[in-house]
């Protein structure tokens, strides 16, 4: 009896999981509809954003593609930048250091890094980040926003790091200590031990840490917010070759962050879209995620052969 | 015995020290006498007034018992949120658009209760006083003046040297009241901004960074030589910001004080008080100034209300047009001025309960 209402609850829990998320993408598909119907394609490629439009008349320029820019090129850029940080910080605690002071005190950092609330790397961002950059761009003739796409890859680097690093590093560990040794007996060298031993085994589940890295950086809102300038177009520089090197430096905006600063102040058709803006992001996360897992499957079999 | 003396002669002495630590505030002889209501009402709507109400209705529940609970969610919540009534009222920045009053399916009121003003701060070295037109600030904020040295900008600011560096605009991320009344003022005086850009809570904007709320305009103003960007009046004064004076229709430059956003209001304003006061005709007036709105239905009969629940309503209005201006300009916001205040009464008595008067 006792285990039959046990097994009952699970069950219950496991449903009201499922209904719970059946709900939410409903309600979402439901609000987003209206935009759907209004803006048809033009919310997919369109690279204006005027929400004053949908007060005015009947042509809407609500586009996604400057926030489609602008998260994609934040959260590969914040990868890009994080990479040797976290790798050299799970090899550091992973293979170099496995015990001591020093090494509760960096494990223990890393995690405290994954902790902080992300309004406060948004602070710190715009109070620290931002005045370097901008003597930065001082210096090589950048209009000085100092906010921008730059900042803000910046600072998601940093937050990204805790997450691939504790992955990498538990990684790490996996690589069977009898491999390393064969090496070693061989006259391999550390370096040659990580290289040649520890990259080919472990790749898989390096790149399912930087795969959890980048989910992170795709959705977070508060710290990008803070510093990515907010611009909500192209930048100018993308469309000519000369400039195209200050794109980086260029303020633009996300996702995220749209949904979170418009919300607030819209209604109709706008905060349809901004609702439709929401249902993109999952999808493109979605698929980014799904790009990823095939790329693990590919290399965890060639990694293990 | 003695010690029940002593006791009641200690409780005597806490209950005067007491009353003594109980600072003597306004309107609270009355309450001694009127017997205090016991209700609650529910608000939602704009920001930009929050400080202010909070203040007014703490005292008003003071005096008279009613609590009201505002939150502070945007304007367009408020409307949304009295649309759907839930709420008693909603405060608003901006008047309801044709479409939402449609969907409210009754009369809506817009009663003023203060006003509130829009400047314009910058960052420049030593930050010296400066003067702006309609059409300078159009231009700039377009795109179409981007150094501060350029002659649109001395012309009108001589005696001051303005540096061979680019403007950096700063505009609101978020969707704000702060700027719609800033468009407002743009689509009035420029055709350009008109054509290009136009009047909303949320624009497209064609240059310059965004930043969320007014710290994090004043923020990026701050930190960023040769930045202007605009923020709301009571925010300015209150973090000793530096502001601009803007021309006003009459031809004067018009520093953003309390009193020059006060007098903004005076000139012949509709019955229904549903007017956009920027670009005034006051001759003292700061020209990026409006109302904020507390928006109810003119018939309180709805829903499960009851007479004594609207009337006590209206009440409240009335003392916040009335006793309750004087909180204003401890707060930086502008009163309303005493023309205006006549028409504001005519307003609150259209409120009615299924027709009966309750005022």
């Amino acid at each position: 009896m006792n285990d039959r209402i046990f097994r009952a609850m699970l069950y219950a829990s496991g449903a009201i999981i499922f209904v719970l998320i059946a709900g939410i993408f409903l309600t979402l598909f439901i609000s987003a509809l209206p935009s759907v119907k209004a803006l048809g394609h033009s919310f997919l490629f369109g690279t204006r954003w005027n929400p004053q439009s949908v007060w005015e008349g009947e042509n809407i320029t609500l586009g996604a593609v400057p926030f489609l820019f602008g998260t994609i090129s934040t959260s590969f850029l914040s990868l890009l930048i994080s990479i040797p940080f976290a790798f050299s910080t799970a090899l550091l605690l992973g293979e170099y250091m496995k015990k001591g002071f020093f090494f509760a005190f960096l494990k223990s950092s890393v995690e405290l890094l994954s902790g902080i609330p992300s309004v406060i790397y948004g602070f710190w961002g715009f109070s620290v980040v931002v005045p370097i950059v901008r003597a930065f761009e001082i210096k090589t003739g950048i209009p000085p926003y100092g906010v921008g796409i730059m900042t803000a890859s910046l600072v998601l680097a940093i937050m990204i790091i805790p997450y691939s690093a504790s992955i990498i590093r538990e990684v790490l560990h996996l690589v069977p200590t009898e491999l390393k040794e064969a090496a070693y007996s061989l006259g391999a060298t550390r370096y040659e031990v990580i290289k040649n031993v520890i990259f080919p085994y472990a790749r898989s589940g390096i790149s399912a840490g930087l795969l959890l890295a980048l989910g992170r950086a795709l959705g977070e809102t508060m710290a990008v917010t803070m510093v990515i300038g907010n611009l909500n177009s192209l930048p100018a520089s993308l469309t000519s070759l000369h400039e195209i090197h200050k794109t980086i430096f260029s303020p633009g905006n996300t996702m995220s962050s749209i949904i979170a600063l418009e919300f607030n102040e819209s209604s109709g058709i706008h905060l349809s879209a901004l609702i439709q803006m929401g249902l993109l992001l999952i999808l493109v996360t979605t698929i980014i995620n799904f790009i990823g897992r095939i790329y693990i499957k590919k290399t965890d079999k060639s990694g293990k052969d | 015995m003695k010690k029940k003396i002593i006791l009641a002669l200690s409780f005597a002495f806490l209950a005067l020290l007491f009353a003594c630590s109980q600072k003597p505030q306004q309107g609270v002889q009355d309450s001694s006498l009127v017997e205090l209501i016991e209700m609650d009402f529910l608000g939602a709507g704009a920001t930009f007034p929050f400080p202010l109400y909070s203040k007014m209705f703490d005292e008003y529940s003071r005096i008279r018992g009613p609590k009201v609970n505002y939150n502070a969610i945007g304007s367009g919540g408020g409307i949304s949120q009295l649309i759907e009534k839930t709420v008693d009222f909603g405060g608003t920045d901006a008047p309801m658009k044709e479409e939402e009053l449609s969907k409210a399916g009754a009369e809506i009121i817009h009663v003023p209760i203060c006003l509130g003003a829009v400047v314009l701060s910058y960052n420049l070295p030593d930050n010296p006083p400066l003067n702006l037109t309609a059409e300078v600030i159009a231009q700039i904020f377009l795109g179409e003046i981007t150094k501060w040295n350029d002659p649109k900008i001395t012309e009108i600011n001589a005696g001051i040297s303005l540096p061979n560096t680019e403007i950096i605009v700063v505009h609101r991320s978020d969707g704000s009241g702060t700027t719609y009344i800033f468009s407002d003022y743009m689509t009035k005086v420029s055709r350009d901004w008109a054509q290009k850009v136009g009047t909303g809570k949320s624009l497209e904007w064609p240059v310059g960074i965004g930043a969320n709320g007014n710290p994090g305009v004043a923020g990026q103003i701050s930190s960023t030589p040769g930045a202007i960007g605009y923020t709301e009046l009571i925010y300015a004064l209150s973090n000793s910001m530096p502001v601009a004076s803007v021309r006003n229709k009459a031809g004067k430059f018009i520093v953003p004080t309390i009193e020059s956003v006060s007098a903004s209001a005076d000139v012949n304003l509709p019955k229904d008080m549903i007017v956009s006061l920027t670009d005034t005709e006051a001759e003292d007036g700061y020209p990026i100034s409006g109302f904020t709105w507390i928006i109810l239905y003119r018939d309180q009969n709805y829903g499960e209300r009851d007479e004594k629940r609207a009337k006590e309503l209206v009440n409240l209005l009335w003392w916040m047009t009335h006793e309750g201006q004087v909180y204003c300009e401890e707060l930086h916001y502008a009163p309303i001025p005493q023309k205006a205040v006549e028409q504001v009464e005519d307003l609150i008595k259209l409120v009615n309960f299924g027709g009966k008067e309750l005022i």
